[in-house]
């Protein structure tokens, strides 16, 4: 364990207060690049900047607080938080805030609250509670109860309706299993009783509008100026940055605001426009980085609760990563999955950093209860 | 016991089995990674071109521009078709806060009709809300200084220019001229089949009768256009490029308009046509058709009354009599019959008959009257055109027969259009056995060659074709093609139109052509000459030939009375003249319905006209 990096750590003052230095400047870097790339989708909008650079604090902040908590006592409030998420989304079914057509938000009287941020981190942390209570691999009936963990939270946040969120919620505990070691075999069992889940998920549970968005993924330029408007302005974008872009602030299609949601969602496309396939390379560069970063710190954690949930978060935030840009180059439909850290936008990027708080939680202490 | 052994966990193999997982899940996230750089690759690099062209599409319009039109001027320079800016209120929606509230002011300052402003906030819905939308066309003078003088208690508003056709001389050419309009369905669908619809982008109107019309491609010019770069809302960025548009031709006429007021005041409510060219070269001098009809109201739509009650006019004002209207030319054509009649030896300059007030036909009692009832006694060729013996005509046409006159007037351009350069023309009828067979499904009687013989039954000609044909005579069987445009003019310079001359006629003898002019000379010289009258006094040598055209069939022995009969089938009164007598630089044709005879109606307007054509000297020095 004696690597390079420990060495580093040890003379960081960062580490005196939980922080991973190499993730803390991937994260920063990241930050830094996105609001670039904000400022310019945004259309040079200062208000715009100040607000996404106040929640960047505010989301850092999160990070950092997150950071001191040990390992241990995010596991023991896992369950406790699993089983009060699911009462705030049984709340949000009752006496939810419909926004957008959609009932997400409960309102607190002074701010307005998605219970769903919360079950994005309390889900993993509750199956890795549950499985890391027993030794790995998972016997079967531990996958069951832990599959059985992450399908309830998925309905109740499906009926609101939020099938993105659902979907994501769902496959962060289901890498929890993943990881514990669930079989190869098991793996391959599940995922052909999800393709045969697939027709009833078409028929009984999307709404039209979901069904639409798939339709015109597979075929934009059926709906040229409804639905499929965004995802071929969007493919205009990117494709016509070419390998250097049109220049930082001079991307026509986002300048002219033909790219729909040019600000949040489809940020990427902005990025493809003005800085061409090498700003896109720069983009995966550091997401790679601050991914690889995390998957080390969750096998280096001691405890498998720390594995998994590190783990788990991890992989998570590669999804979003991938879903967004599938969704806005055309692999995927349209599911309004924000760009992690880059798209303006703000309860999901506080989620996001408490989850790196933890992740960092888990690699720094860690090594606090190693030494002797 | 084994539940407790499984409590003691094997931490390293649990480690292990965690780190495979991870490194599976690391290459997994590699490989979709490669997934996303290779769809980069597919979108930024090799489809780059279509992409590229695809955004260019999309920002960049192309904003046609209209060209000018083409100006109309008079042969001495006077505009008679203009572009004049017409001045329109304008409202843009997206400036304007309290639309309402705006429409109250603009209502305190001009007049708005209710109508206006129904129609201003249906256009509002329907537009985009930076457009800027009319609430008010053509206004006044008066109320674009009103509202220059407020235009600072208004945000928004703006009064707009914008050219429009504009005839300041009103009815006094159309017939010639025409004028323009709204491009309409099946007008477009022509452009399209012409392969011209891609100029007309920016165009709004095209010319619809007349010059307008048939100089249609001149007058118009070659549209413009600016390339803009537009937001996704259509909205102006900048322009990127801008190619102006060339202006439309401007053409010059023949017409004089001293000459054209003459005709219009001499005819006032008198329904008829004068018409006058220049014999040398065809260039049209006066081409004026009673009653006419104002061209603007046509210009901005005319209303559905107005072009009922032009439409619906037992004065047919829509007509344009000078080269639609078709008249028997009765006595006029004497002079072009006297030629075949001498061309053909038929008669000789010395040929005398005797007149006794009637021809009859062998083997029949139907008598033929001439127009003077006691008869003319002996006559020749120029007695015969002279003093108008119909006698003499009615013998020599039996003698020429039908065939021989249907052919050589038919050289003359009776029966064929002129080819003057608008479209709306009628080719007359020159009647032959043919004709009578097809038309009336009945063979060629003697009978018919009679009256034919003094230019009634079956034979009508246009004005215009009369004085062509007259032209021809005076030019000695040159036939000039008539044509109102004499020049084009635009930036680089003018370019004169070349005369179209066409010789239809070679004479046996030169000789009868000044026959032929004698007897039109003598005509208005000589006392007894049916224009004598009319020409008294005056300080140039003309020629001339009247017309009096029945319409009314007159049974054997009655007696033709003005006063009795219905005013609608009144005799037509024509006249052909020329002047100088010598040199010929004019020659002009008054067709008058149900006028009277044509000494005593048409040829004093023909003089009128000739008087006021040398006082002005109108083409002298050409």
């Amino acid at each position: 364990m004696n690597d390079q990096f420990t060495g580093n750590a040890r003379h960081s003052r960062l580490a005196t207060f939980h922080i991973d230095t190499p993730l803390l400047l991937g994260l920063l870097a990241l930050i830094g690049f996105g609001l670039m790339v904000l400022y310019s989708a945004s259309g040079q909008n200062m208000a715009m900047m100040k607000g996404q650079m106040v929640r960047l604090g505010v989301a850092v902040a999160v990070m950092v607080i997150f950071a001191q908590i040990k390992p241990q006592t995010l596991k023991r409030w896992s369950l406790p938080l699993f089983i009060a998420g699911l009462g705030l989304l049984v709340a949000v079914l009752l006496v939810g805030h419909v926004g957008k057509g959609a009932q997400r938000w409960l309102d607190l009287g002074f701010m307005k609250f998605q219970p769903s941020e919360v079950m994005k981190l309390a889900v993993p942390m509750a199956v890795a509670w549950f499985i890391a209570s027993h030794s790995l691999p998972p016997k079967l009936w531990h996958l069951v109860v832990g599959f059985i963990m992450c399908v309830i939270p998925t309905i109740l946040i499906s009926q609101q309706p939020d099938l993105g969120t659902s979907i994501l919620i769902a496959t962060a505990g289901v890498f929890v299993l993943f990881l514990s070691g669930m079989s190869w075999r098991l793996i391959a069992f599940v995922a052909a009783l999800v393709s045969a889940f697939l027709p009833v998920l078409w028929l009984f549970l999307m709404h039209d509008y979901q069904r639409q968005r798939v339709l015109t993924f597979l075929n934009p330029e059926s709906d040229p100026l409804g639905s499929g408007y965004h995802i071929i302005q969007s493919k205009i974008a990117i494709g016509s940055g070419g390998v250097d872009g049109k220049g930082y602030l001079h991307g026509t299609q986002s300048q002219l605001e033909f790219l729909p949601e040019r600000h949040t969602d489809f940020i990427f496309a902005v990025l493809s426009e003005e800085l061409g396939l090498m700003g896109v390379l720069l983009l995966l560069g550091l997401y790679l980085f601050i991914i690889s970063r995390c998957l080390l710190i969750a096998s280096r954690a001691r405890d498998n609760y720390g594995k998994l949930v590190a783990g788990s978060f991890t992989l998570t935030f590669f999804v979003y990563v991938f879903v967004n840009i599938g969704m806005v180059s055309g692999l995927l439909p349209v599911v309004g999955v924000p760009l992690p850290l880059v798209s303006f936008g703000g309860t999901s990027m506080v989620t996001l950093m408490a989850a790196f708080g933890v992740i960092m939680s888990v690699g720094t202490h860690k090594r606090m209860l190693a030494a002797p | 016991m084994l539940k407790r052994r499984v409590a003691i966990q094997d931490f390293a193999a649990e480690a292990r089995l965690f780190n495979s997982r991870a490194v599976v899940a690391i290459l997994f996230v590699v490989l979709m990674f490669c997934v996303i750089v290779y769809n980069q690759y597919k979108l930024q690099v090799v489809l780059y071109q279509d992409y590229q062209t695809r955004s260019e599409g999309n920002r960049i319009k192309v904003v046609p521009l209209a060209p000018n039109r083409g100006l109309i001027y008079d042969r001495s320079g006077i505009l008679l078709a203009e572009n004049r800016p017409v001045f329109s209120l304008e409202l843009v929606p997206e400036q304007i806060s309290d639309m309402t509230a705006t429409l109250a002011q603009l209502a305190e300052l001009i007049e708005l009709s209710p109508a206006q402003q129904d129609n201003f906030l249906k256009q509002v819905k329907a537009q985009r809300r930076f457009n800027s939308i009319a609430l008010k066309e053509q206004l006044t003078d008066s109320e674009v200084a009103i509202l220059a003088v407020n235009q600072h208690r208004f945000q928004g508003v703006t009064v707009e220019a914008r050219l429009s056709r504009h005839y300041p001389f009103g009815d006094l050419f159309t017939h010639a001229i025409g004028y323009i309009g709204k491009i309409n369905t099946r007008e477009l669908q022509q452009l399209e089949a012409d392969g011209e619809a891609a100029n007309y982008a920016a165009s709004r109107d095209i010319g619809k009768i007349g010059l307008e019309r048939f100089y249609q491609r001149e007058l118009h010019g070659t549209m413009g256009y600016q390339e803009v770069e537009v937001n996704n809302r259509g909205r102006l960025i900048r322009v990127l490029r801008s190619v102006p548009a060339v202006s439309g031709r401007n053409i010059h006429l023949g017409l004089d308009v001293g000459l054209q007021l003459t005709a219009q005041q001499i005819l006032q409510q008198q329904r008829g046509a004068i018409v006058a060219i220049d014999p040398r070269d065809g260039a049209v001098l006066a081409f004026y058709s009673n009653p006419g009809y104002d061209p603007n109201l046509f210009v901005h739509g005319i209303s559905s009354a107005n072009y009922n009650e032009l439409l619906n006019s037992s004065d047919r004002p829509l007509i344009n009599r000078v080269t639609q209207g078709t008249y028997p030319p009765a006595s006029t054509i004497k002079p072009h019959l006297a030629l075949l009649g001498l061309e053909t030896n038929t008669i000789t300059p010395t040929t005398k008959i005797w007149d006794p007030g009637y021809f009859m036909l062998p083997n029949s009692d139907h008598r033929f009257r001439d127009h003077l009832r006691w008869g003319h006694g002996w006559v020749d060729v120029y007695q015969a055109v002279m003093k108008s013996c119909d006698t003499f005509f009615y013998e020599m046409g039996v003698k020429l027969g039908i065939d021989r006159i249907s052919d050589y007037m038919s050289k003359m351009g009776f029966g064929e259009k002129t080819g003057i350069d608008i479209h709306e023309e009628s080719s007359g009828i020159m009647p032959s056995r043919g004709w009578k067979r097809a038309r009336h499904n009945q063979p060629w009687y003697p009978g018919d060659t009679v009256p034919l013989s003094i230019g009634q039954s079956y034979w009508t000609t246009t004005p215009l074709q009369l004085t062509v044909a007259t032209a021809l005579l005076l030019n000695k069987g040159v036939l000039p093609t008539p044509h109102l445009v004499t020049a084009f003019s635009d930036d680089n310079g003018s370019e004169a139109i070349a005369p179209v001359l066409t010789r239809t006629i070679d004479v046996v003898d030169e000789r009868n052509w000044d026959v032929v002019m004698d007897t039109m000379h003598r005509t208005v010289r000589d006392v007894g000459g049916t224009a004598h009258r009319a020409f008294v006094g005056t300080n140039y040598e003309a020629g001339g030939k009247t017309g009096t055209a029945q319409l009314a069939a007159i049974a054997q022995d009655a007696e033709y009375d003005a006063e009795t009969i219905d005013e609608r089938l009144r005799d037509n009164a024509m006249y052909i003249g020329y002047a100088p007598y010598d040199k010929p630089r004019i020659v002009i044709t008054i067709a008058l319905e149900n006028a009277g005879g044509g000494g005593a109606n048409a040829a004093p307007m023909a003089r009128q006209i000739l008087d006021y054509y040398f006082a002005a000297g109108v083409n002298h020095d050409e």
